[in-house]
């Protein structure tokens, strides 16, 4: 059913541009001379029907939902839904759709069977309403455009025009995108605050978002105080540096200078396995192999390691930023210019001199942008942390203990619960605001250290 | 250096070449150092490949066959009457059938046939019950079947439950083995290529659990991805690459793009629940929100890859086009991007490779629900391929461990597959100028 106005569309799309298309065809054979082809009267007709039909059809899909929900719950009989609050509103919603979609409960009350049969009716009477609306919108643009057919009518820049027009649509979903990441992630975090005092969320050191918030324990509790997550978040992320910068540093070290050609078009590939694989992969790779043996290994030292250490985690993440720093640095190196290197090696230096003191130095400010570029990927991982980490957050800088993140909170508070007005939900999304704070601030900074540098040698 | 010049004992003149000479040994030794621990670090990286890529195989591999268990059933009309179909103690045939191919176990007694009929896998009675009800002749015959065993003897049979293990650490007791062996013995017992893996959708028994929902679930949200992400992609890429003028706008836009490149995934899942399924009302576990979720990350890998493919395209033949008399547009849509096709397709693969192995972004909108029937469309609730991994990972049973590995390859295979494509395309269609 909902594919049926589609069909229609595209239907009249196509009629629209054969009508058009032969309109122009007979003015040209009938001696006069066309401003546009042909198939640019077709293609006015198709696109000028198309776009503001599909806009339509689209807007009119993401609205109806909501639409009929409100006149079936206005439609309910007076009084039933006294003393009810929101959730409960919900519920009643849900169960009527539920008896409208054939799954009936126990024995609802008559007044939600007819609810339900309202629901049933008033969806058929607005798909039918849509593909009217559409056929007759369709059939007035569709004349419109075989109005427009004449021998000196520019369909090639009405068309261009139109074509434009998408295209700076297209450009712009990033924009909106953007604006729906910020707008969407303010708007639940300022209901979180209205709930949670800002300054409580920000130097609290307890993070214990499991006890539901009443009204009468906010601050007592202090359960929603992010430094314990961003405390093991950071823990996460050093281990994962300790792993990843050495072994991608002196990878691209060897591949960028040392390697035998031929090895190095074996190595890259290779290094971009790493990059390729799913994080979920790591993740599980993480409890499957690297957890049990870092675990055992402890023991034999004598050591007391969480099944859940951050070790794990970070050690993983670490494998899986090597091939990132790697191939930053190996750009940065590559970026250095000839004559640097023909200097240093007509000097006398050896290529590991020229390496260590002229290029490295020289790619320096490159390869710190690459590793703060790292430091904001390890920050936003998801996966290995959610799989390999700790939910508990802990004020400790211990590796062998098991430590939490922000995005593992994130998705531990989100999973399964879905109501909005949660204070756990929302706090989820208070940390998802500082999670992209955080890492845009870091994003955009090594990449105009990197830019800044870039220039240096131009 | 003034160690030497300073030397009292050696009066002889120094030059510099022996200086040089005399250092040299030392800065070679260095530079080998440096070498050696370059080589190092490439050899700790590919040996964590190995073992990731090793220890996958080592534990998946076994997950690709399943024991079954060949019994001659006789459909007794007593447990099972045609006027009740499809009611009927199916599963009391079938433990009767497994009695008779075991001789000397008391039947009668009610805790031995419960842990007789343990044997056989819990969606057994059920093959059995739909033969019957689709061939109610079968009644009062004997039919014979080939019915998966249950997670435990599975893993006894590919040996991963020790029988050396003390009898009460053991999920398998002492007298369970002797069955087994015994139907082992009659030849009942096989290990043939586990087909449910690909054509059952998900199953609290690891046994009957496959992939097939989380296969269906991929692909929708996946086709979604690419019906908005392709269009969309490349028509701001072309708009940014060949009209745009270079303005504050533009820049904007371009900075945009950067940024969301670099967004944590997890942030775009939070976009969705908002806006998607808060405010738009579209159904949660759904792969049409998913889709849609991972055209917005995907947007960004297709448009820098379309731009650079539209560089890549000679300005002679847009000069050739345009002095013909072609509008710009027309040299665009005739001439550039037909060129640049090949290029853009391999972005475009790249770009849907990594959003089918993308999973936080999924589970915030709840496409990790434990779902027992493969999607018919894209608004059914559904689970994909990663967060597939992800739940069955967080399974206690034993048969999920080898289960989540197998998923893994699976979806390693695919992403093998994708990146072939893509590199095929680039090598065999991508011209140079």
């Amino acid at each position: 059913m909902t594919a049926f106005p589609f069909l229609l569309l595209i239907l009249a799309a196509v009629v629209g541009y054969a009508i058009n298309r032969v309109a122009a065809r007979g003015i040209r054979d009938g001696g006069s001379r066309l401003h546009s082809m042909t198939s640019y009267h077709g293609m006015y007709s198709a696109l000028l029907v198309l776009v503001p039909v599909l806009t339509f059809i689209l807007v009119w899909l993401a609205l109806q939902g909501a639409v009929i929900d409100r006149l079936i719950m206005s439609g309910l009989p007076d009084g039933v839904l006294d003393g009810l609050d929101g959730g409960g509103i919900q519920l009643v919603l849900a169960e009527i759709k539920s008896i409208a979609g054939g799954q009936v409960f126990g024995t609802p009350e008559d007044w939600k069977i007819a609810a339900s049969e309202r629901l049933l009716t008033t969806r058929e009477r607005a798909d039918w309403l849509l593909i009217a609306l559409v056929a007759v919108m369709s059939l007035a643009l569709m004349i419109f455009a075989r109005t427009r057919v004449k021998a000196d009518f520019r369909a090639r820049q009405g068309v261009e025009g139109i074509v434009t027009g998408l295209m700076i649509f297209c450009s712009v979903v990033a924009i909106f995108t953007t604006i729906g990441i910020i707008v969407s992630l303010s708007y639940e975090t300022l209901r979180f605050l209205e709930r949670v005092p800002l300054s409580e969320f920000l130097f609290g050191t307890n993070w214990e978002p499991q006890i539901p918030l009443r009204e009468d324990q906010i601050a007592a509790e202090g359960a929603f105080g992010w430094l314990p997550v961003i405390l093991g978040t950071i823990v996460i992320t050093v281990i994962a540096l300790v792993v990843a910068v050495p072994i991608g540093l002196f990878s691209a070290i060897y591949v960028n200078e040392f390697a035998p050609k031929k090895l190095r078009t074996i190595i890259k590939p290779l290094l971009e396995i790493l990059a390729g694989v799913p994080t979920v992969v790591y993740g599980f790779f993480a409890i499957l192999v690297v957890a049990p043996a870092i675990r055992s290994f402890g023991q034999s030292l004598g050591l007391d390691v969480a099944p859940n250490t951050a070790l794990a985690a970070g050690g993983v993440m670490g494998i899986m930023l090597v091939p990132f720093i790697s191939s930053f640095a190996d750009d940065a190196l590559s970026a250095v210019p000839q004559s640097l290197r023909d200097g240093a090696l007509g000097l006398g230096a050896t290529r590991g001199e020229m390496m260590t003191t002229v290029l490295f130095p020289a790619a320096l400010p490159g390869i710190v942008g690459g590793v703060l570029l790292a430091v904001s990927r390890a920050i936003g991982e998801t996966m290995i942390v959610v799989m390999a980490a700790g939910l508990i957050a802990r004020m400790t800088i211990n590796p062998l203990d098991s430590v939490t993140t922000v995005t593992v909170q994130i998705v531990t508070l989100l999973i399964g619960d879905t109501s909005f007005d949660n204070p756990k939900t929302l706090a989820a999304f208070a940390l998802g605001t500082m999670l992209f704070i955080v890492t845009l601030g870091i994003n955009i900074f090594a990449l105009s250290f990197v830019r800044k540098y870039r220039e240096a040698y131009d | 250096m003034s160690d030497i010049t300073n030397n009292a004992d050696t009066p002889r003149i120094v030059t510099s070449t022996e200086l040089v000479a005399a250092s040299l040994k030392r800065r070679r030794n260095k530079q080998l150092r440096l070498q050696m621990v370059g080589m190092g670090a490439i050899f700790i990286a590919f040996l964590m490949l190995f073992i990731l890529v090793g220890s996958l195989v080592a534990t998946g591999w076994q997950a690709f066959t399943q024991t079954h268990v060949t019994l001659e059933v006789f459909v007794d009309p007593e447990d099972i009457p045609a006027d009740r179909l499809p009611r009927g103690d199916f599963d009391d045939t079938l433990e009767a059938a497994l009695g008779r191919m075991l001789p000397g176990v008391d039947m009668e007694d009610r805790e031995t046939a419960r842990a007789v009929q343990g044997i056989l896998s819990n969606g057994a009675q059920f093959t059995l019950r739909d033969r019957v009800v689709a061939d109610p002749s079968l009644i009062g015959q004997t039919v014979t079947m080939k019915v998966p065993t249950s997670d435990p003897y599975d893993q006894l049979n590919k040996g991963l439950i020790e029988r050396a293990t003390p009898e009460q650490n053991r999920r398998v007791k002492d007298n369970e083995i002797r069955w087994f062996d015994t139907l082992k013995e009659q030849g009942a017992i096989s290990k043939p290529f586990n087909l449910a893996l690909f054509t059952n959708a998900d199953s609290r028994f690891p046994e009957q659990a496959g992939l097939k929902g989380a296969l269906v679930g991929s692909f929708w949200a996946l086709l979604t991805c690419f019906l908005i992400s392709f269009p969309l992609g490349i028509g701001a890429a072309i708009y940014l690459e060949e009209f745009a003028k270079k303005n504050r706008i533009s820049d904007f836009i371009e900075v945009n793009i950067n940024n969301l490149a670099a967004v944590p995934s997890v942030v775009f899942g939070l976009l969705a629940l908002a806006v998607f399924i808060g405010w738009f009302g579209l159904p949660r576990s759904a792969p049409f929100v998913g889709g849609l979720t991972l055209a917005l990350m995907t947007m960004p890998t297709i448009i820098i890859a379309t731009r650079a493919a539209l560089k890549s395209v000679p300005p002679s033949i847009r000069e050739a086009a345009l002095g013909l008399g072609a509008s710009k547009q027309q040299v665009v849509f005739q001439h550039v991007l037909p060129l640049a096709m090949p290029g853009i397709l391999t972005g475009t693969i790249i770009g849907l490779a990594q959003a089918l192995g993308e999973t936080a972004p999924l589970l915030l909108i709840g496409m990790n629900a434990f779902i027992t029937s493969a999607a018919s469309s894209p608004f059914d609730s559904a689970t994909a391929l990663p967060t597939q991994i992800f739940i069955w990972a967080d399974s206690p049973e034993r048969g999920f461990v080898s289960r989540t590995s197998a998923a893994i390859l699976v979806l390693l295979g695919f992403l093998v597959l994708m990146n072939g494509i893509a590199i095929f395309l680039r090598q065999k269609f991508e011209r140079r100028w």
